[in-house]
């Protein structure tokens, strides 16, 4: 059981999607407008936001990066708009994940779970907790789920710690952006990998001291990423 | 017009018309030009020579018979009648001895008689004297001799009716009686012929720079007309090459310039059915993902809650009739979502927006996960025949959506099992869907990728959008991967789709 936000403008959507999560369990609030959204979150305090993109007044990017300048709350867009174009700018301004409408309530119940989970499914279970470690600058503490670079802690969205975790937890070890979908987001084999680049491109922005020279997450050309090796 | 421009044909004849005799409209224009101007010349040139050469000899002829005249009236008196043999030659070698500078050979008949001359010269020709003969007047005849060309002439000589004229042809003078007398004299014309000889040379010397100077007006005259066709040459050919803002400046009010005139009316005519058509096309093409996208608000609702629709139709509490309505339109629903969704997505090829995101894959791991995606990998309709490693590059997301197509399409329509093979072959794959049906009739084989392409119109609507293969197509295309139906010897239908060799990658 979640506390769901949804910033929606659509009465019909408000409804089905109410009642799609009250089904299965969930404490659902509807904000109609980016604003009422934003001061619904003080009030509300949710655990995951839903939200529209093309909302009246206030877009729902621009609500996005509001959110995400004081909070690491899971935020997943649900737009009728399925271009590429759109899904990037709207992972880039910082959600964690992507719906494309019409969306069942098996599908959406699923991508909440996902982002709701700390850690990746693989990690769940078969690796001891091994408390703070150090890569460089870089503290992560698999226990307190806290990143800190220099001994000042990061502000990261929930897509970018799990992605660091996973990563980080086999420095050196390279996996497929398909790979990283399937075990970080939870998404199909054929989910679209531009959700992974997008979180690669917030997190090097975060913990790299040259988002351009990436150290701690490096691209291999033609296969994927890897956590280091750290020079 | 979306059609496109036709192939240009124009190099080859070009190319040969390099090794014939020129044959273009300025070849002809300049051919035409100094035709007429050598006509022209020549017509010229001839008349002038004609006059002239009369000219020349009338004057000598007139001359040579004045002299003549001249010579007969101081010696013909002294002579006395009838003459004998001697006196005709005494007769002769005086005329001979007089002609001067005109060097004459005379000859001299009476009556019948042969001729008589003191010196030897071309023989006097027979018609000649016979028509001083029946003329009575004095006649005369160019001929050839020894190559040269001689003068000859005849004259009577006359008594005049009263004393003093004796001689002369005038027939102002009364009616003078003939004498029988008749004297013959032979001249060589080489003057006149050099004079003539020089005519023609400066005929033939006006006519050959006449004519190059000619080739001048020839060629700018050529140009001129051939300006505004080269002109339209080139403004046609751009318009077929596409460009069809192209317009042609129209001066003057001569054929060309209509001709012009024309040409910029048709590519305005040209340019606004184009753009006509392009307009609607887009518009037609924006409705159609306008509305896709415009469902997708009211479908995000309805799919939100089909699950608690099919949860309580599946519960009892629902009366008989209400739970099969709540499953029909679950199912509804759900078969409406798919549709918009295959409609954005061939909207997505039309604007040219589908984006291929390549990757270096194993076509094993594809065809695994696809058939588990869709449910078929437990499934014993779907059999795989796959045989070590087939390393593709290929945009994974879109080669499932052309492998769930295929084999979505043969469970539907075949009869299972479904066998998808993949084979290396000459460095492309190829992938074969193959099903055990009765396979695709001739007729509608042709048709199976279009668009919500019905082999039987009065068939009630299968479980497919009718988008399917239309969009497996695209995503070949996409690909540069050909995608081919057919039927298989035993009757069943078979879908090849040929990924061509992975391309080198871009250092």
């Amino acid at each position: 059981m979640a506390r769901v936000l949804l910033i929606e403008d659509d009465p019909a959507v408000q409804k089905g999607v109410t009642l799609a999560l009250r089904r299965r369990g969930h404490d659902t609030e509807v904000a109609g407008s980016g604003e009422t959204g934003l001061l619904a979150l003080d009030r509300y305090r949710p655990d995951l936001v839903l939200l529209d993109l093309m909302l009246p007044q206030m877009s729902g990017l621009e609500v996005c990066r509001r959110i995400r300048e004081s909070r690491q709350v899971p935020i997943i867009i649900l737009s009728a708009r399925g271009d590429e174009l759109d899904m990037v700018v709207g992972l880039e301004a910082g959600a964690d994940d992507y719906i494309v409408k019409p969306a069942s309530g098996e599908i959406l119940e699923a991508r909440m779970k996902a982002v709701l989970r700390r850690v990746a499914p693989a990690q769940e279970s078969d690796r001891p907790v091994a408390g703070a470690e150090d890569f460089a600058a870089l503290t992560i503490d698999r226990t307190s789920l806290v990143v800190a670079k220099n001994g000042t802690e990061l502000a990261l969205a929930p897509s970018e710690l799990k992605l660091l975790l996973f990563l980080s937890a086999a420095p050196g070890q390279v996996y497929s952006r398909q790979q990283l979908l399937e075990q970080v987001w939870e998404h199909s084999f054929y989910g679209d990998v531009r959700l992974v680049d997008a979180c690669v491109m917030r997190l090097r922005a975060k913990i790299e001291d040259d988002p351009r020279a990436p150290g701690y997450i490096q691209t291999v050309r033609g296969f994927g990423y890897r956590f280091g090796p750290l020079g | 017009m979306s059609s496109p421009p036709p192939p240009r044909t124009r190099t080859a004849p070009r190319k040969r018309s390099r090794l014939r005799l020129p044959h273009g409209l300025r070849a002809r224009l300049v051919g035409a030009f100094l035709l007429a101007t050598a006509f022209g010349a020549l017509l010229t040139a001839g008349l002038t020579f004609q006059q002239a050469r009369s000219a020349i000899l009338q004057r000598t002829q007139g001359s040579a018979v004045a002299d003549l005249r001249g010579q007969l009236d101081s010696l013909a008196p002294g002579l006395a009648f009838p003459p004998t043999t001697k006196d005709l030659r005494d007769l002769a070698l005086q005329l001979d001895q007089v002609g001067g500078h005109r060097s004459w050979r005379a000859a001299v008949s009476y009556q019948d008689a042969p001729l008589v001359s003191a010196a030897p010269g071309p023989a006097v020709p027979a018609p000649l004297r016979s028509e001083v003969t029946r003329e009575g007047a004095a006649a005369y005849q160019r001929v050839e001799h020894d190559g040269r060309p001689w003068l000859a002439l005849g004259m009577p000589v006359l008594y005049a009716q009263d004393t003093a004229r004796t001689t002369g042809a005038s027939p102002a003078a009364g009616r003078p009686g003939p004498s029988g007398l008749t004297v013959y004299v032979s001249f060589p014309l080489d003057d006149d012929r050099a004079d003539i000889a020089a005519l023609v040379t400066a005929a033939q010397a006006g006519a050959a720079p006449a004519l190059a100077l000619a080739l001048v007006p020839a060629l700018y005259a050529a140009g001129r007309i051939l300006r505004p066709v080269r002109r339209l040459r080139g403004g046609a050919e751009r318009l077929a090459a596409g460009e069809l803002g192209t317009r042609l400046p129209a001066h003057g009010s001569d054929e060309l310039a209509s001709l012009t005139r024309s040409f910029n009316t048709m590519a305005e005519t040209l340019e606004r059915d184009d753009a006509e058509l392009r307009r609607m096309e887009a518009g037609a093409r924006r409705f159609a993902s306008d509305v896709a996208h415009e469902l997708r608000t009211p479908l995000a609702a309805m799919a939100a809650v089909t699950e608690v629709l099919d949860e309580d139709a599946a519960s009892g509490v629902l009366p008989e009739d209400t739970a099969d309505a709540v499953r029909l339109i679950s199912e509804e629903t759900r078969t409406l979502a798919r549709m918009v969704e295959d409609l954005m997505e061939v909207s997505r090829f039309d604007a040219k927006a589908a984006p291929l995101h390549l990757e270096d894959v194993d076509l094993r791991t594809l065809v695994t996960k696809t058939l588990q995606l869709r449910g078929w990998a437990e499934d014993s309709r779907v059999r795989t025949d796959l045989k070590g490693a087939l390393p593709v590059r290929v945009d994974p997301r879109r080669i499932d959506v052309i492998l769930g197509n295929l084999i979505g399409n043969a469970l539907r329509h075949g009869r299972p099992p479904v066998t998808l093979t993949a084979r290396p072959h000459a460095g492309s794959t190829v992938i074969t869907v193959t099903d055990h049906g009765s396979g695709i009739p001739a007729d509608v084989l042709p048709h199976v990728f279009e668009r919500f392409y019905k082999a039987d119109a009065a068939r009630t609507r299968s479980a497919g959008s009718g988008l399917g293969l239309a969009i497996a197509r695209e995503n070949a295309l996409l690909h540069h991967a050909t995608l081919v139906a057919g039927n298989t010897a035993r009757g069943g239908a078979v879908f090849t789709l040929t990924l061509p060799p992975a391309p080198e990658e871009q250092p």
